[in-house]
Parts: C-alpha cells; structure tokens; sequence
C-alpha cells in the first residue's frame, strides 16, 4: 500500500478554494438517494451529521452515551481558536496556519493546517447564529482571550463551558434534522466492526447496548468521528467511555493507524489521590498566567507549604526557563513536573504532585481579583479535593489529555479504506506532534461543517457505488467475528477484573511510553504488553451474558482492544527516534535538555498498515515538506 | 471511613426492583461515590455477581449522564454538584447512603440505576434549536448582543440535560429543563426570529412526553447542579401566552 495525500497542486492560499471549485457535485436530487453512517456525535459527528442532512443526504448516526449531546467535546473548557482579528493585534488566517504548523513540531501537512486556519471563521460565524453564547464585552462585541502561549488573542469562549456550548449548537442543528426526518439517531450503539465490500467501506456491526444485540446498517460511506484514545493510558482527563475501539476495528479492516506515538500531556490537572481513582480532572491552562509553579528544594521535606520559607522552595520554570517560566508550552511544563517527582521532590501524599500557587496573585490582585478571574476552577477545584486554593495552593500534576495520532487520512479527510472518512480527534490530524490549545474544537468543526460535506460529495460524484444490503455475506461475517470475540470474553471465568487489566496497562504505558521515552523502556514495554494481553484473556472475569444491558462487557471489551493497540503506540513511539512535540526521546535532546528534531531522518507521517493477527504491522511514510514555514527549532529559553 | 450503601437493583424495565444492601469498609474520604461503586462493582464481579448497573462519563459535571437519588435528593444533597462530584468526605462516616435511579414516569428503568431520558431529547428535537444551515450565517460581528442578554443566555444554555429537575418535581414536569433552552436561544438576537413557533412546540412536545405541569413547587431548582433558575418557567409561560394568543 502507498499512501497518497492528494493535495491539491497550487500556492498553499487558493489550494482549498480551487479544490471546491474543480469539485464534481452530486445533484440536489440524487443526494437523498445517498445513505450516509455517522459513527460518533462529539463536535466531529455531530456537525457533520446535521450539515449532510442539511445537504440532503440520508444519515444514520451512532453514539454510545444515551443522548448524543454527552460526547466527550462537551467536557472541553478553555475556548475555539478563529484568526477573526477582531482584537486588531495582527492576527490573520497566515498566523494561525503558521503558529499551528511551528506548535506541531512541523509534523502535520502544510495543506491541511492552511484550510485549518481558512475555515476558522466561518466557524465562528455559524455558530454564533446557531446561538452559542459566547463570551461578550460590555460593548456587546465577542470576546477574545489568549490561550496557550499564543501572542495575538484569538480564543473564542463561553466562560469554562466552550465544548458544552459548541457541541449544544451542533446537537442542536442535528436534532434539527432529527425531526425533519434526515437523520436518524441510534444511542447507545457502540461500533464493533468495520463492513467492507468490493473494498469499500459499505456499513457497520453494532451492539445495540441495551440489548446486547449486535446489529448490521449499510451504507455508501461511513463516516468516523469516535474521538481519541488517551484512555489507553487508563487514568487521563478523557470522558470513561472514550475508546480507541472503532478506529481499532478499521485498523484491522485495512485503514493505515498513524503517528499513534504523538499523545498529549497536560500540565495543570488535579493529582491523582490514591489506585481506585477512576479519571482525572483537568484545571484549564489559564491559572498558569497568574499561578507559580514550586516544588521544596529539599529532597523528602514534608512541611505544610505555608511553613516553606521562600528560600527553601524551588520555582522551576521560573529559574529554568527565565523568559517563559510558568508559560512554558504544556508539554515542557509538564516534563518538568515530572522530573522533580522524580527527584523526590513532589508533594502531597503520593509524592506526586507539584504546587501551584495563587499567594502572590492574591497579594497583587486581591481575593476577588483572582476569584473573578478563576473562582470556577477554585470551586471545582476545592469539590474534588477538599483543600481551599486560596489558602494553600493547589497540586497539581500532568495528565493525558489529547492523542494527535490516529487514522491516516488525505486531503478528503478519507482513510486508507475508500468509503472511510474520518474526522475530528480520531484522526491523525492537522496538529503534527503537538496541539495547540483551543485547536481541537476548531479541527472537529472544521471538519463537520466544512469540509466533509464537499469532500464526500466529490466521492460520491467521482465514483459508481453499487448498492448494497446488510444481507450482504460482508456483514454476516464480521457480525460473526464480533459475537465470536464476546463469547470468548465471556467463557474465561477468570480471577481479575477487566478494570485491573486495564490499569495495569496504563501504568506500564505511563511509566515507559509516557512523558519521556527511551529505548530500554519502550522496549520493557513492548515485551511486557503481549503478556499482559495474554493474561486477560486467560485470566479476565466479565460477568452476565451477551444478551443484555452489560456495562461490565462493554468495559471488557474496549480494554481488549486496547491491549491491543498500546503495542502500535509502543512500537510507533520506539521506531521515532528523534523528539518532537509530545513524543519526548531521551536519546534526542539537547545539551539544555530540550527536545530535538530530527528532520533528516523523521520529517514524515508514520502511518502503520495492518498485515494480520501476529504479524509486524508494516510502516508507511508520507513525506512531509515545508514550503510556507520553514524548518525551525523552538526555543523556550 | 465506612458506610452501607443501600443499591436499588432492578433486572429490567417490567421486573419489581429492591434494595441490596452492600457494606464499604476502610474507604478514603477523598474516593468520589461513584469511584465507591466501582470498587463495590469490582468485589461483585469477582464473586461472580452482577454489579450495580449506572450511567456516568465525564465525572466532572458536565456531560450531565451521571443521574442518581442519593439519600432521597437527585444528585444527593449537595447543591450545585452531579452525581458524579460527591465525594465520600461529604458523608458521615458510618453512614447508610440509599442509592437509586431518578425516578418518574418519563425516565422508564432500564437497569438497576440507568433510566431512559429520551422524552427530553423529543423536547429538544420539537424546537430547541436556530434554524440555520451551515454556510448561511453572515459574520459574527454584524449583530452586537447586549452583554446582559448574552449573559442571561449562556447562564440558561448552562443546563446538562441531566434530568434532575423532572425527578425531583412531584409533578414530574420538565418546566425547567424546557423554559431554560428557550430563554438561551429567545436571549439571543438570533434565536428570537422562531422564539413563538419554538415555544409552541416545545411546549407541546413536553406535555406529548407525559411530562407534568408546574405548581411551583420550585423542587427543581434546588436539585439542579447547574443553578438553573426557576424564574426561567415565568418567562416561558408568558412566552407561551404571547405566542398563543398572536
Ligand atoms: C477535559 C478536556 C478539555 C478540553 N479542552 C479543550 C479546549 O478548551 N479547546 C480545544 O480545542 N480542545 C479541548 N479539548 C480537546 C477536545 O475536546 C477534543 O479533542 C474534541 O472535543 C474531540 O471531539 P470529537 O468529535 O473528535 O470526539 P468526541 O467528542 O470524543 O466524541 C466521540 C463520539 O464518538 C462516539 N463513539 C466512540 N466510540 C464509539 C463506538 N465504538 N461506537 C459508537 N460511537 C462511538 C462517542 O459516543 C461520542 O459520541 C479538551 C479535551 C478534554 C479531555
Ligand atoms: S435544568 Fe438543571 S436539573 Fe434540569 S436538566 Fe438542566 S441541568 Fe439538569
Ligand atoms: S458523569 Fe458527566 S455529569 Fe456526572
């Protein structure tokens, strides 16, 4: 297999708009003859469910929460990003295609990050008219802040509620659709399989999760927008039911898996506070701009913060990187934490943990001063750990919180598998090896609203697509193959929950395949992760039957599948050996102990091919290369 | 710390249900309810019982899936929190916690402590949107919003969508859940065009689902997480009366 990005040819500013222009279309009338499958109704399904209905296509959706406006978008805080400039600071859709580029780490294709940053305002502006309330100033106007370390303020939000809000107006234009008959909505269906026919991506096997049953739709494309796969890590700021199993499933059926190495830590979440924690609880990245980041200087000292005089606290970033100190980019931040931990620096009763603290901000600005600019997250703060921030500063520690890898798509957001698009955060992406903040709304958007719905399209137009039944031989096997995998599941009767699997996993994976790699421990990992699967499969105990509502085989079988997959990640993390972005290789720093590219060698997609149970997967490259923003090394110093 | 949790267990929408009694012990004050119960799922797991079937998926109060009555209250007593932001230090140690699902004739049972919650979606799906497609809409900035009516706005379209409200209403009535996706979008400019046609219909969809009326009771408000406030119910029936009327 080979891959094949079909960028448009042209200057990088008209290549988007001569593709649309150059677009075959399907006539208004036929596109009701078009039965479209919606997996997913986060921010990435949802908006392109409705805009297909919209359109007119027939559209089936699919989600597993039992209302689609519970996908796990809806838990994003911080804000969108769109390069409207109505702050007049010199922002411009260039700057936000280059500020996305240069944050990637220049591992993502230049086209795509272009119409990226190209649609962002017209994202904006729709949702403005489907009525999301976001923030205003006195004069009425929208609202802008900086996010993320960027220097022009293009963050769009609605206070710490921006994914609820955006998601609402999409569930909103869907449901609008809903009752207009052009979408049909399936909850509390969960993807098990992929249905290929003649090589095309033609439908799907579902469980119907209230009754166990599996059931079977077809289609003339399947349309992926299953989020991603941080939960693979077990503990991660990721809703529970987010999974990597249906992006698994077209894995296996032939769609390329790339760059899965590229996982995204967040600095500012709350720490764990002991095993039988169940997810962990992002703080947004904006207390950074008035909190200092301290650890004790002394090895073990378990004094009370309060009674740590200044000389023995060591503010880290600050003394470290003097001209960024606490705003260093999340990934630095959170490497840092990390290493002081380590060190046997770490506070708290786990050790695990570092202090963010508000006592200078609150000396500066007032209580109220802070409580106006932060008191939602002091609240929640306070809800989860008992401790009152402005009192004794908080702790806070890195946690998963995004994965830039997933299925490799092209220009048409369409995977290895024609008939197989993916959007959103289930695929690999327009953020390279790091995402910037407030991106990742504006990516699923992007792709729901405008892009797919011209791009599928052109595929329909360019393409004579038989039709096709779910009697079709296709689904009887993989519905076959799914009722298979259960029943196996169910038949070990073993000693240890699926749940303990799956935390095991996720220690092994933080431990050796988080934060900072190296090859000894990729490879720890790599042996390990085989055995740790084939212990759940001889050892794992699910309890009830197929045929019912059964949560504990749900669970079950996602960790299944991500035993599974955290040997591609392991392995995708252990073949790139240079540093960039989240994928931090010890081996590739520099002398200051930054992360260092290496563009000779790895400026390309690494998109794995599926090759059958037991056998290497093979690896794909597509070369990237940099015309409009030219090869650079940040510096944070 | 300990407790005895009382866990409403119910086979199936049509079986009579009960309370099993599990008991906790050594349990840190800093465990989240529901973490208590996937511990306690874990033990019946391995004893080869059935664990306690309820929905959750954020766990952080916004995806508003999490709906159980803790101690008789939707989402327990702690006001202004889901389910799933209870912790275990808000509980006496030693304490009996009943646990069971949010309770009307609208959410029918599925299991133990999940309920079917698709009448609000039929709500929802009536009216509670602006009827623009994408690529229609003209430049955000062309229509300024007073901050006031964007504010009044966002504080509306705050609600999750948990259910609390219709649980905790004797009457069963979905006033607030309902009254609150009608001030977000008539609060603003561009949601007031339909705001007669939306009320009507929402409206009626509410009563259609077996939703009952509001006599004032104001139970909803107070077991609302998201402090929707019931002041919303008088704005959407003078709303209803203007539109029924013109
Ligand atoms: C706590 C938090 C805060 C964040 N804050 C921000 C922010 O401020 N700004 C920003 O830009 N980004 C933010 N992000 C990232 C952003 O929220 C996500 O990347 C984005 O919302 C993902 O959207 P999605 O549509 O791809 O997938 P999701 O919203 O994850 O939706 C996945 C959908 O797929 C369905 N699904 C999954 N598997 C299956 C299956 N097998 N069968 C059927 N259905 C399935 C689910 O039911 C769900 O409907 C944040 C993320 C987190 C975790
Ligand atoms: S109004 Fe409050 S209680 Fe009712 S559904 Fe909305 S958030 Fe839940
Ligand atoms: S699980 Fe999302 S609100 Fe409780």
């Amino acid at each position: 297999m080979t891959l094949d990005s079909k960028i448009p040819g042209g200057p990088i500013e008209e290549k988007w708009t001569r593709y649309q222009r150059d677009l075959k279309l399907v006539n208004p009338a036929n596109k009701r003859k078009f039965d479209v499958i919606v997996v997913g109704t986060g921010l990435g399904g949802a908006s392109a469910a409705a805009t297909l209905a919209e359109l007119g296509y027939n559209v089936k959706v699919f989600c597993i929460q039992d209302s689609p406006r519970r996908a796990h978008s809806i838990a994003a805080q911080g804000g969108i990003n769109a390069a409207k400039n109505y702050k007049n600071d010199g922002d411009s859709v260039w700057r936000l295609f280059k500020d996305t580029v240069k944050g990637g780490d220049f591992r993502a294709r230049e086209a795509n990050v272009f119409r990226l940053a190209e649609n962002s305002n017209a994202i904006i502006d729709l949702c403005v008219a489907q009525g999301v309330p976001f923030g205003r100033d006195y004069g009425g106007q929208l609202d802008n802040r900086s996010f993320g370390g960027a220097q022009v303020s293009r963050t769009f939000y609605a206070r710490g509620q921006t994914g609820q809000q955006l998601l609402l107006g999409a569930y909103q234009a869907m449901s609008r659709q809903i009752a207009a008959g052009r979408v049909k909505m399936f909850p509390r269906r969960e993807m098990k399989d992929l249905v290929l026919v003649d090589g095309r991506a033609r439908g799907i096997v579902v469980r119907n999760l209230l009754t166990g049953a599996l059931e079977r739709y077809a289609a003339d494309a399947v349309v992926l927008a299953t989020g991603g796969y941080g939960n693979v890590y077990y503990l991660s700021t990721n809703a529970r039911g987010s999974n990597v199993s249906a992006a698994w499933a077209a894995y296996k059926k032939g769609a390329a898996f790339a760059n899965p190495c590229f996982t995204q830590i967040h600095p500012t979440c709350i720490p764990r506070h002991g095993d039988l924690q169940a997810k962990l609880t992002l703080m947004s990245e904006s207390l950074r701009n008035d909190g200092r980041i301290w650890v004790p200087r002394q090895k073990g000292d378990k004094r009370p913060a309060a009674q740590i005089p200044e000389a023995d606290r060591y503010y880290y970033l600050e003394e470290k990187y003097p001209s960024f100190g606490n705003l260093v980019p999340r990934d630095v931040a959170s490497r840092n934490a990390k290493e002081v931990c380590d060190a046997g620096m770490g506070v708290g009763s786990t050790g695990l943990a570092v202090y963010l603290d508000f006592a200078e901000a609150i000396g500066r600005l007032g209580r109220e001063g802070v409580s106006a600019k932060y008191g939602n997250l002091f609240e929640m703060y306070q809800k989860i750990t008992g401790e009152n921030p402005y009192e004794t500063p908080m702790r806070i520690f890195p946690a998963i919180h995004y994965t830039m890898g997933g299925l490799w798509v092209d220009y048409d957001l369409m995977s290895t598998i024609p008939g197989c698009f993916v959007l959103g955060e289930a695929n690999f992406s327009d953020h390279g090896a790091n995402r910037l903040g407030a991106s990742a709304l504006m990516q699923g958007l992007s792709d729901g609203y405008f892009i797919i719905p011209y791009t599928l399209g052109g595929y329909f137009a360019g393409n004579k697509l038989g039709k096709v039944s779910t009697d079709d031989p296709a689904f009887a096997a993989a519905e076959k193959a799914c009722a298979a995998r259960t029943e196996a599941l169910l038949k070990v009767q073993g000693h240890r929950t699926a749940n303990d699997f799956h935390r095991e996993l996720g220690n092994l994976l933080w431990e050796n395949v988080g934060m900072a790699r190296n090859k000894a421990g990729l490879e720890k990992a790599l042996k390990r992760i085989p055995e740790i699967r084939a212990e759940f499969h001889a050892d794992v105990k699910v309890s009830g039957t197929a045929s019912d509502f059964n949560q504990n085989l749900e669970a079950a079988e996602r960790v299944a599948d991500y035993l599974e997959f955290a040997e591609l990640l392991t392995r995708d993390a252990l073949h790139r050996e240079e540093s960039c972005g989240g994928h931090f290789r010890e081996e590739s720093q520099t002398a200051e102990g930054e992360a260092k590219r290496d563009d000779d060698r790895f400026c390309y997609v690494g998109a794995w091919s599926y090759q059958g149970e037991g056998v290497q997967p093979e690896l794909l490259k597509e070369p990237l290369t940099f015309e409009n923003v030219p090869l650079a090394t940040r510096s944070y110093k | 710390m300990n407790f005895t949790l009382k866990v409403w267990r119910q086979k199936d929408a049509t079986s009579k249900g009960h309370f099993q009694t599990l008991e906790a012990k050594d349990v840190s004050p800093d465990l989240s309810l529901l973490e208590l119960l996937d511990e306690l799922n874990e033990e019946l797991v391995l004893k080869g019982e059935e664990p306690v079937a309820f929905d959750n998926d954020c766990r952080e109060g916004i995806c508003g899936t999490c709906a159980l009555v803790v101690n008789g209250q939707p989402h327990g007593r702690d006001y202004g929190s889901t389910t799933c932001q209870l912790h275990m230090r808000m509980f006496k140690d030693g304490e009996t916690i009943t646990i069971e699902p949010f309770r009307s004739a609208a959410f029918p049972i599925i299991k133990d402590c999940v309920i079917d919650r698709t009448a609000l979606e039929h709500v929802i799906q009536a009216g509670g949107y602006v009827s623009v497609n994408a690529g229609a809409a003209p430049d955000a900035a062309t229509i300024p919003v007073p901050k006031e009516d964007s504010d009044r706005a966002f504080a509306a379209a705050a609600c999750i969508g948990c259910g609390a409200c219709v649980a905790a209403c004797p009457n069963a009535s979905a006033m607030l859940f309902t009254s609150a996706k009608i001030t977000h979008l008539a609060s603003l400019p561009q949601g007031k065009v339909e705001a007669k046609r939306r009320v009507r219909a929402m409206v009626k969809a509410m009563d259609e689902e077996g939703f009952g009326n509001c006599t004032n009771i104001r139970a909803c408000e107070a077991a609302c997480p998201k402090h929707i406030s019931a002041e919303y119910i008088a704005r959407m029936n003078r709303a209803f009366l203007c539109a029924s009327v013109s």
